[in-house]
């Protein structure tokens, strides 16, 4: 009579699946929410309709993790739930809350970065302060009344009207579709299934990329980049899978690894599936010499959605990789992975090497994404239970601080958008010292300042690394983190010892959203650093099911 | 006592926050007091602990305490101090109020960069102390290391927001420099936590566990994981090829924190050489012994060298330190009971005599607006009792008998010679050095003739307003006096009573422990002991006279 037997009934353990049927069922309302409801009314249906839904999945992902479930293959064995996933699912719904709210945020700019009608709006704009006052001199203050007031927008047409302009929903939908495919990517238990829930996680991102209302050039640049290239990725990650399958008679991540432990059959096969697979899973995971479309896709996109792809796609990504190396390929690894030595060590080279020449700090986050794309291989390379804990908590710490880091950065602005450029962040400790000190505290984490999540989170998977005999890649990752440091420290050189330009970038009043936000991400930060064993208990749960 | 030394942490700390809050609310004198108050309470407390402190106790820390903190890396928040430690919270404790001082309520008071107000200053500077006191007496390697980096924070921002005006460059430089030591001391304490985890079983950053282990491991593992302490501590004491940071950093750092700056947190690197070093790896230290021992001579002498080319009196003072660790370093690598005890001696004295170059230098400079030593000259004649000061202040830099310095340099020297020779016949040329260097700095300013732009020239920044207006064919009212008249000397002026007042503490150490050093050497010594012991080598001059 039970929910029990009804799952018994159809072979399917609903119970661990609720996650993600809550969240793609969800992205599936929210797509009939955008067919039926008026465009004036949606923002805020959808808002909290997606924040219902990604908080009720992350509730049932927690009861079921400090229920003591037991771990199980679900839906013939496509998907995997075991402590890891619960770890991953965890991480990437917690992550989802403070994106939904900065992407849904409209108090930074007018109607904030999905805005439906720019033009309009901006003549609404105009025609306001013109009524009012000169625009020149717009502090922290007049901005935020400024944009308030532009908020009366082409709708409504009276001017004092507290409705935000309109803004183009369908970015919640997307998100809620990417997040569903995140959460089937890294517990996928085959390579099929994984495929599947790569190009559901990856085909609503790149039209999140592309959506910029404003700057609408560079936005779709980036989009059209991040899907050439995504698009390739994908295609060698499907090769791989083609390869594997030769290889082993089938695409469970566990029948390869006992294919490889079994009989003599054919190496190549298999070492080239695995080649072209860790191709299609680094390039989503923006690592090493696989990263070429991380710095523009940063710049370009819309920052909340920079913001949720830093965080989101890093720990979906690292998660696959995980499952993949310890289920698939934990037999073999001694004979793969000296390659991934040099791909570890050339991410973490490359990142910090270029990002000390960035100028664009969007940009210098994404390269600095790399060089810690390139620390969380170390420990996604020891296949021991510390190496999978360490890089589960790292995933966490790095999600949270990198959406900190990218909502702070939308708040400073230029005339006509954000001041990207480092020369826009002189003398910021002077007129906003919250916001500097913030972003200093986050921009130190990532440098792995101790008492941050960054120090703690690079120290479980330095460690783990050397105790599975990686101590070069150690010393390779302890000398990266101190030149990046280097490129933090600038950062924050200049918002507390320059001057202030006269003619600088305002600090606009962020929203109750984006407060949330980066408050989220700063106390989370901090927490992790200070008081980190629970999170580290987590992430220690249990291993893999294979 | 285990709650003391819980108290000596968290006092400072909370300081620090009260003291930022009141900055805050723009109440900048409230600042400056409060912050001040807290730190003559640590003075108290710290003397209560120094009074607790039992020298005969068999154990090696005292006041032991342990939360747990990380569990899962074996991390537990662990204090306790031994002889060592406490006299370097000692010191501490004497030089925080000092510099507050200093800083807020004298004359001398500079003016900070913006205008700043003082207030920031002293918030940072108590959340400093804090965390070097929680540096000291930590018992576990983890939290150690922690405090190891945190500390860099404030003093980053001590330099770069309250220096000189290339603060910027200085106050990089100095963190770059500190954060890559930290990392490669990171990769050995990593190190030395996974071979704990493979050979006690259960990971741990226990200091006394990790040294009970240490001794086994073999010696090329000991090498490897001494280097990457060592690189850490040798670029913070710093031994010279790796000193370039400090004289920027010393120049730059406004008075207040060159005095913390030298005085203490150069300090944490001779103090791990002895805590860490020494201990954890014994046989890696006697194999790199001769490469240390070259560093620390070839630091006394450059250093002195150095020292005598300068031409800011900063920089002057920071190369001088430059040299006195030389001699730290040579009496810890000597291995001998009197060598280590000098240099743990050494370690609080030299804290004391640079404290006290550095305050009387600045108080020169708030009256000549400049640091360079080419800008002054007669000054003695117009400010007798700064010169006087300025005259014990580099008697002690340069060890006279009857000093504090003298006792701890006399110690390392007689200490090491019976094991090296050599180096100790080279190091004692540094002495002679140091007289040169010292005497000639004080000559060229306080004797002779009233010359010198900053002297003659009008008063605080008058040498450089007069630059910017093209010359002296300028009519400046305040230039008319002639120089050597009474407007010069009125408008320069001596030391205020404050200003006394604020070095008076100090110049009583400087005698006192020059003539009576043995309250101090009592509680080092049991310390020394256990350190010589779990090095392993056998004392060359027997069961000493010196001490005990």
């Amino acid at each position: 009579m039970g929910t029990q037997s009804f799952s018994d009934a159809l072979g399917v353990d609903y119970g661990a699946l609720a996650p993600l049927l809550i969240v793609l069922g969800g992205a599936c309302v929210s797509v009939l929410i955008e067919a039926v409801l008026p465009l004036a009314r949606r923002a805020r249906v959808q808002l909290v309709f997606s924040l219902a839904v990604v908080v009720v999945a992350l509730v049932t992902v927690i009861v079921r993790a400090t229920g003591g479930a037991a771990d199980v293959v679900v839906l013939a064995g496509a998907l995997s739930v075991d402590a890891p996933s619960l770890f991953l699912w965890g991480t990437l719904l917690a992550l989802a809350v403070p994106s939904l709210l900065l992407l849904a945020d409209r108090s930074i700019e007018p109607g904030g970065t999905f805005v439906a009608d720019p033009e309009a709006l901006a003549e609404a704009q105009e025609k306001v302060l013109a009524g009012s006052r000169s625009p020149s001199g717009s502090g922290i203050d007049s901005h935020g009344v400024v944009a308030r007031r532009g908020g009366s927008g082409p709708g409504s047409g009276d001017a004092g009207g507290a409705e935000p302009p309109l803004m183009h929903t369908e970015v919640f939908p997307f998100l809620l579709f990417a997040l569903g495919g995140m959460l089937a990517f890294c517990a996928s238990n085959d390579l099929l299934t994984m495929f599947v829930a790569l190009e559901v996680l990856s085909l609503p991102l790149y039209l999140l990329c592309g959506l910029a209302r404003r700057r609408r050039l560079l936005s779709q640049e980036a989009a059209v980049k991040y899907f050439l290239l995504g698009a390739f990725a994908s295609a060698f990650f499907l090769y791989g899978v083609a390869l594997l399958y030769g290889y082993a008679g089938s695409v469970r991540l566990s029948d390869i690894a006992s294919a490889a432990a079994g009989p003599l059959r054919s190496d190549t096969l298999l070492f080239a599936g695995l080649a072209l697979l860790v191709v299609g899973l680094m390039f989503k995971a923006s690592v090493g010499p696989f990263h070429t479309w991380t710095p523009d896709v940063y710049q370009g996109a819309p920052t909340p959605v920079t913001a949720f792809m830093a965080a989101c796609t890093k720990v979906a990504a690292f998660g696959a990789i995980l499952r993949v190396f310890t289920v698939a390929f934990g037999t073999t690894a001694l004979e793969w992975r000296g390659v991934l030595w040099a791909v570890a060590i050339a991410s973490m080279v490359i990142g910090t090497v270029l990002g000390l020449t960035q100028t664009d700090l969007k940009r210098m986050v994404a390269y600095s994404s790399v060089a810690h794309a390139g620390f969380i291989l170390i420990g996604c390379l020891a296949i021991t239970p510390a190496g999978l804990s360490g890089t589960l908590f790292y995933l966490l710490a790095y999600g949270f601080t990198t959406i900190a880091i990218l909502g702070l950065v939308s708040l400073v602005r230029s005339g006509d958008g954000e001041a990207g450029h480092l020369s826009g962040y002189a003398g910021l400790a002077t007129r906003s010292p919250v916001v500097a000190a913030a972003l200093s505290f986050c921009l130190l984490a990532l440098a792995g300042v101790p008492l941050t999540s960054g120090f703690t989170a690079k120290f479980a998977v330095f460690s783990a690394g050397l105790a599975d005999g990686m101590a070069p890649l150690v010393i390779v990752g302890l000398v990266c983190s101190a030149i990046a440091a280097f490129f933090y420290l600038r950062v924050i050189v200049m918002m507390y010892f320059s001057e202030p330009a006269p003619d600088g970038p305002t600090v606009s009043l962020p929203g109750p959203m984006t407060t949330i936000a980066i408050t989220l991400g700063v106390v989370v930060t901090l927490l992790l650093g200070v008081v980190p064993t629970a999170a580290l208990q987590w992430a220690g749960a249990g291993p893999f099911l294979g | 006592m285990s709650a003391l030394l819980i108290v000596l942490v968290l006092l400072p700390l909370l300081g620090a926050a009260v003291v930022g809050g009141l900055v805050k609310a723009g109440r900048d004198a409230a600042a400056t007091s409060s912050g001040f108050v807290v730190a003559l309470v640590e003075l108290v407390l710290t003397g209560v602990a120094w009074g607790l402190f039992d020298p005969a106790a068999p154990t090696r820390f005292q006041g032991e305490s342990s939360v747990p903190w990380i569990p899962a890396f074996g991390v537990s928040f662990s204090l306790g101090v031994d002889g060592i430690a406490l006299a370097m919270i000692a010191l501490l404790a004497v030089l925080t109020p000092i510099v507050i001082a200093y800083t807020s309520f004298t004359r001398a008071a500079e003016k900070f960069p913006d205008d700043r107000g003082a207030g920031g200053f002293v918030a940072l500077m108590l959340a400093l102390q804090g965390v070097l006191v929680a540096l000291f007496a930590a018992t576990d390697v983890f939290v150690f290391y922690v405090a190891f980096e945190v500390m860099l924070v404030p003093m980053y921002f001590i330099i770069g927001r309250f220096g000189g005006a290339r603060r910027q460059y200085a106050a990089v430089k100095f963190f770059l420099y500190s954060f890559l030591g930290g990392l490669i001391m990171l990769g050995s304490v990593i190190g030395i936590y996974v071979a704990s985890g493979t050979r006690l079983g259960q990971a741990t950053f226990d200091w006394a566990e990790l040294q009970r282990l240490a001794a086994s491991l073999p010696e090329s593992t000991q090498i490897l994981l001494f280097l990457g302490f060592f690189a850490a501590f040798a670029i913070k004491a710093p031994l010279v090829p790796l000193h370039t940071w400090l004289p920027d950093a010393g120049a730059q750092a406004p008075i207040g924190g060159g005095v913390i700056l030298v005085g203490v947190l150069d300090k944490v690197g001779v103090f791990g050489f002895l805590r860490y070093c020494l201990p954890l790896f014994p046989l890696a230290s006697q194999t790199l012994a001769p490469l240390v021992l070259v560093l620390s001579v070839i630091g006394v002498l450059y250093g002195a060298l150095l020292a005598a080319m300068q031409t800011d009196m900063k920089r002057f003072v920071s190369y001088t330190s430059i040299a006195h660790f030389g001699f730290i370093g040579l009496g810890i690598f000597a291995f001998s009971q009197q060598a280590v005890a000098g240099s743990a001696l050494y370690m609080v004295n030299h804290g004391i005599s640079t404290a006290m170059l550095f305050l009387v230098v600045g108080m020169l400079a708030a009256r000549g607006g400049s640091t360079q030593i080419a800008d002054y000259g007669g000054v003695g004649k117009i400010a007798p009792v700064l010169s006087g000061l300025f005259l014990v202040a580099g008697l002690t830099t340069l060890s006279l008998p009857g000093t504090n310095s003298f006792v701890s340099e006399f110690l390392v020297l007689i200490g090491s010679w019976p094991r090296e020779p050599v180096y100790t016949v080279i190091a004692t040329v540094g002495i002679i050095f140091a007289a040169l260097y010292v005497l000639w700095v004080y000559q060229r300013t306080m004797t002779g003739p009233l010359r010198g732009e900053a002297v003659v020239g009008g008063g605080p920044g008058a040498a450089s307003a007069r630059a910017l207006a093209g010359g002296p064919g300028f009519a400046d009212p305040v230039d008319t006096d002639p120089p050597s008249g009474t407007g010069t000397k009125a408008r320069f002026g001596d030391l205020t009573g404050r200003e006394i007042g604020v070095l008076a503490p100090l110049v009583l150490l400087i005698f006192l422990l020059g003539f009576f050093p043995q309250p101090v050497l009592d509680v080092i010594n049991p310390a020394v002991s256990a350190t010589m012991s779990e090095v392993g080598v056998p004392d060359p001059v027997g069961p000493n006279g010196v001490a005990r």
